[in-house]
């Protein structure tokens, strides 16, 4: 989907004034500190996976996106999530009370510290049995599709419609377009390259960039559109 | 993402509802037994203490001090971090992306903030923010020079954007004269913004500066 979290090669956002490396704080306020953790806590509820909690963070109005901050765009996400998947009742939420009548759903298993930081450290592959071969080969020139579909995707919007070419073939990874509506199924996962002119016109510098792009975002394409 | 124009960084003081509103959110989900509360602290600790860019320059010391585990560490990432130890959350599918005399790398997450906890920690703000996410992209020398960072035009700048689970962690080049420095000093040679590729490793030099 188009929406505010897409932001590359969008103009007008200003300088980055970055903090000094040494000087900067892991997190500038204690609510940031509670929102990342209230996060990664109830994720290991495994009620929702990764992609459905970005998606949960982008389905805002696009200048409400750019308005908030990083971790109140995370406490957005993270109130939709715990509401749409029945954790929380929005009556709960909006009176900051509890309601008797509302159990919490059988089966449920909260992680205690110990277990918490066991799962920080355990590594979660996103990597999937693939089920058919994959299309492209490494040295293929592609072209992004269009993508106008209202749900989630990790294409980007400014790599839409442009041609590079595979440098990587990573294997078949778990779909983030399906993954954040609820389907768990793997596409191919490639590296693709494109040169900054194919991407921002003939002006732009003699520099590249590179995107990491599942299949159902390409279509074969001929090679010397992906040189220029 | 805030006011960029009006604000230096992207963190403002928060206002005091959005404050209470996290505080009964967290109560919330304690009173009705969704999250445990030391549960919930063990994570924040972790990432604010435990891990971070000291392991990324743990692992760039090595590498500059091993050939072998250079080669192994850009065959395999995933693999060589691991056997340092490192693993776990946005770590689970590591490449390691080398600069040399001809090309330089940067990463960037343009979709939202995907970033290499493992071995460098939580990202900074600037990294999360709209003005890095939408022109480390478009225009890379420009904002390379925000952080000081200035490319001879015949090196090729090579932008690596985030999208999907793998990560990615930029081995800078090791500084000139440091050939036979210690692993644990190399170590200090070694930025988080280095291994972000908006700058480059710190030189001899600039650590006497840092001292005087």
């Amino acid at each position: 989907m188009k929406g505010g979290h897409d932001l590359g090669g969008q103009p007008g956002m200003g300088k980055i004034n970055p903090e000094a490396e040494s000087q900067e704080p892991v997190f500038h306020a204690e609510w940031e500190r509670r929102v990342f953790g209230m996060t990664l806590a109830t994720g290991m509820l495994g009620r929702w996976n990764i992609d459905e909690s970005r998606h949960a963070r982008e389905r805002q109005e696009p200048a409400d996106y750019l308005k908030h901050s990083y971790y109140e765009n995370w406490l957005e996400g993270l109130e939709k999530l715990l509401l749409e998947k029945g954790l929380l009742e929005a009556r709960e939420l909006q009176a900051s009370k509890l309601l008797a009548e509302s159990p919490l759903p059988a089966g449920l298993r909260v992680p205690n510290s110990e277990q918490a930081r066991k799962l920080l450290r355990a590594p979660g592959s996103s990597l999937m049995q693939a089920e058919k071969t994959p299309l492209y080969a490494i040295g293929d020139s592609v072209r992004v599709k269009e993508n106008h579909s209202a749900g989630h995707t990790r294409v980007p919007g400014y790599a839409q419609g442009a041609t590079g070419i595979i440098v990587d073939a990573l294997g078949c990874h778990i779909y983030p377009d399906k993954n954040a509506h609820g389907e768990h199924i793997g596409e191919q996962l490639y590296t693709v390259r494109f040169s900054a002119a194919q991407l921002w016109g003939p002006n732009a510098e003699n520099d590249e960039v590179l995107i990491d792009l599942w299949e159902p975002y390409l279509s074969p394409a001929d090679k010397h559109q992906a040189l220029k | 993402m805030t006011h960029h124009h009006d604000h230096d960084h992207d963190h403002t003081e928060p206002p005091s509802d959005l404050e209470l509103r996290v505080k009964a959110l967290e109560s919330l989900l304690v009173e009705k037994g969704l999250v445990n509360p030391e549960a919930l602290n063990a994570i924040i600790d972790t990432y604010e203490h435990k891990v971070g860019p000291r392991n990324g320059a743990h692992v760039v010391a090595k590498a500059w001090a091993d050939p072998d585990f250079k080669a192994a560490l850009l065959s395999d990432a995933t693999e060589a971090v691991a056997s340092l130890g490192y693993t776990g959350r946005q770590g689970e599918h590591l490449k390691v992306v080398e600069n040399t005399d001809d090309a330089h790398n940067l990463v960037v997450c343009t979709l939202c903030s995907c970033y290499p906890w493992t071995v460098l920690g939580l990202p900074p703000a600037w990294y999360k923010s709209a003005p890095y996410r939408s022109r480390a992209v478009s225009e890379p020398r420009a904002v390379l020079k925000e952080f000081g960072t200035v490319l001879d035009p015949d090196i090729k700048l090579k932008v690596w954007d985030s999208t999907s689970e793998m990560r990615y962690l930029v081995l800078p080049q090791q500084p000139p004269g440091t050939e036979h420095w210690s692993e644990e000093k190399l170590q200090t040679l070694v930025s988080r913004n280095s291994m972000i590729g908006v700058e480059l490793a710190r030189t001899p030099e600039s650590l006497n500066e840092d001292q005087a």
